[in-house]
């Protein structure tokens, strides 16, 4: 194991839960001091509208915000902070480009391409604009290792005429890492514009928008340890340019009259009504803390948990690591001989171990595996190599009890 | 078979160690008559249920009861649905829906993460035999 010590005494929900493992980090984070102490400090010190005081605390509340653009600007290395867009989440993120972006391509000759593994939030959005606007949606296969069929993918690629491709960074279930700049670079090389989907991947991954080259990136505050009801969309700053707007209102507009109404450049163009200022500030604390955590050897310690996790159940007697693909993050998937998921979650609860269980959100992917779904433990960067031997331990308690 | 209700109040409040109260509900679910896989149809399936769990109602209007078939493919679920039975089964529906569910599970003295209304997947269950309950009474 790697120097790095995970900072649980930063989380006051896990000192006051306790013995709680907590062990549904994909679902959603705690949330550490700083990132609390932000929000209160900002709600008891800086609070105003932004973007329209003439006063001082709305002069405050207002640079704050644009700081905030500016730290995920850092954050995902994108070129300028005007390309990142204030969201509710990533559900949100993806609708506002499958909603703003995707009519200006898509026509019943087109094409866009999502895989059997996405999460419903990368699917059913998808699924409604195309019936819109009469394209096709067709799904990359996932091998049964929880691999993207890289294959399959070049032959749609070849046999259609794809617009977009939306695919998720990191699985929500199998805790694949996609290729994502091969296949942006395959998808490129034939015109297509790419969206990732870094929900799962914010709070893992080091994520460098120039670097992979993508069109668009969503993700979502409250994964990576940031406020719930935040997000964020990374836009090339020339597609955002050709977007219209998508929901009018305050903030968004330039001038309005009768007649004709003007907007506001991006970012403001897509950020219509008061917006979550706090999310934001709060996100910007959240990243900061990450990027602490990082410096001190974060992702080398989050790598040999999960080996550590998956070597540990595997020693369980019928117990099967759904998605096995080498390059993994966080998400920890499995089924044992005999049992239903939902039974083994109601044991591992009924002994303080806090996993998920069931489709996660992704029941094209359960179908493609067929399986009814599954147990899910993830894993956060304050969990121990202790949380991993509890959920060993109640597992083996939970498997004698149903196996009687 | 049907299990007497006082027997299961006693059995459940005997045993003090929870591990033991979940075998016996395991045992419970073994007893259940359930619903073999060739009606398991997708019509029957409740929603909202975070398992599977399928229901079919009989109403005799002679007898004025309503006859339930309920299953789940978790195990523990079905345990929970062989108490339900016991409490639901062969009733009016007037009786059905005069029945206080929520209190009679806080006393039975399950496991208080175990309680089908603290949404084990149940509660959608439950709320589904309410309302067959309330179409025949009159």
């Amino acid at each position: 194991m790697s120097t790095f010590v995970p900072p649980k005494h930063d989380f006051p929900l896990l000192v006051n839960r306790e013995p709680i493992v907590y062990l549904d980090n994909a679902a959603t984070t705690q949330k550490p001091e700083v990132v609390i102490n932000a929000l209160v400090g900002y709600y008891a010190q800086n609070n105003a509208n932004v973007h329209r005081g003439v006063h001082q605390i709305s002069d405050e509340a207002t640079g704050m915000f644009e700081d905030a653009r500016k730290t995920v600007a850092n954050f995902l290395n994108a070129s300028t902070p005007d390309q990142i867009l204030f969201t509710r989440g990533t559900t949100e993120s993806l609708n506002l480009v499958a909603y703003t972006y995707a009519p200006l391509v898509l026509n019943d000759k087109r094409t866009v391409l999502i895989t059997e593994m996405e999460h419903h939030s990368n699917f059913v959005p998808w699924q409604l604009i195309c019936e819109c606007m009469g394209a096709k949606l067709l799904a990359v296969k996932v091998n049964s290792d929880g691999t993207l069929n890289l294959d399959h993918f070049r032959e749609l690629l070849r046999s259609q005429r794809v617009a977009i491709v939306s695919i998720t960074h990191v699985s929500n279930v199998l805790g694949t890492i996609n290729p994502v700049r091969e296949i942006i670079d395959l998808a490129h090389e034939n015109d297509a514009k790419v969206v990732i989907d870094g929900a799962q991947a914010a709070a893992h991954l080091n994520i460098n928008v120039q670097d992979l080259d993508c069109d668009f990136y969503a993700f979502s505050s409250h994964k990576m340890y940031g406020p719930t009801g935040f997000g964020v969309l990374y836009g090339r700053a020339e597609l955002l340019h050709e977007m219209g707007p998508w929901q009018g209102g305050g903030e968004m507009i330039k001038h309005v009259s009768l007649e004709k109404t003007t907007f506001q450049d991006p970012p403001h163009k897509f950020e219509a009504g008061t917006p979550d200022i706090s999310g934001a500030v709060g996100l910007a604390a959240a990243i900061e803390y990450l990027a602490q955590q990082q410096s001190q050897g974060l992702d080398e310690y989050e790598r040999h948990l999960l080996s550590y996790a998956t070597e540990s159940l595997l020693e369980i007697d019928g117990l099967r690591v759904i998605g096995t693909a080498s390059e993994k993050s966080g998400a920890l998937s499995f089924l044992v001989d005999g049992t239903h998921p939902h039974d083994l979650g109601t044991l591992l609860n009924e002994q303080q171990v806090a996993v998920r269980t069931g489709h996660h959100c992704a029941i094209p992917l359960m179908e493609a595996l067929g399986i009814p779904g599954t147990v899910r433990a993830s894993f956060g960067l304050y969990n121990l190599k202790k949380d991993v031997d509890r959920l060993y331990e109640a597992l083996k308690t939970a498997i004698r009890i149903l196996r009687k | 078979m049907l299990h007497d209700l006082e027997e299961i109040q006693e059995s459940i409040q005997f045993l003090s160690d929870w591990e033991d109260k979940y075998s016996y509900i395991l045992e419970l679910g073994d007893s259940l008559p359930g619903i073999p896989e060739s009606d398991r149809r997708p019509e029957y399936l409740v929603e909202g249920c975070q398992s599977n769990v399928w229901l079919l109602t009989d109403y005799d209007s002679r007898e004025d009861t309503l006859s339930l078939q309920m299953d789940s493919d978790a195990h523990i679920v079905r345990g929970l649905i062989a108490i339900l039975l016991t409490v639901y089964s062969e009733r009016s529906p007037q009786e059905i829906l005069s029945f206080g569910i929520t209190d009679f599970f806080d006393e039975l003295d399950l496991l208080k993460h175990l309680s089908p209304i603290r949404g084990n997947g149940l509660r959608a269950l439950i709320q589904k035999i309410r309302s067959v309950a309330s179409q025949y009474h009159s």
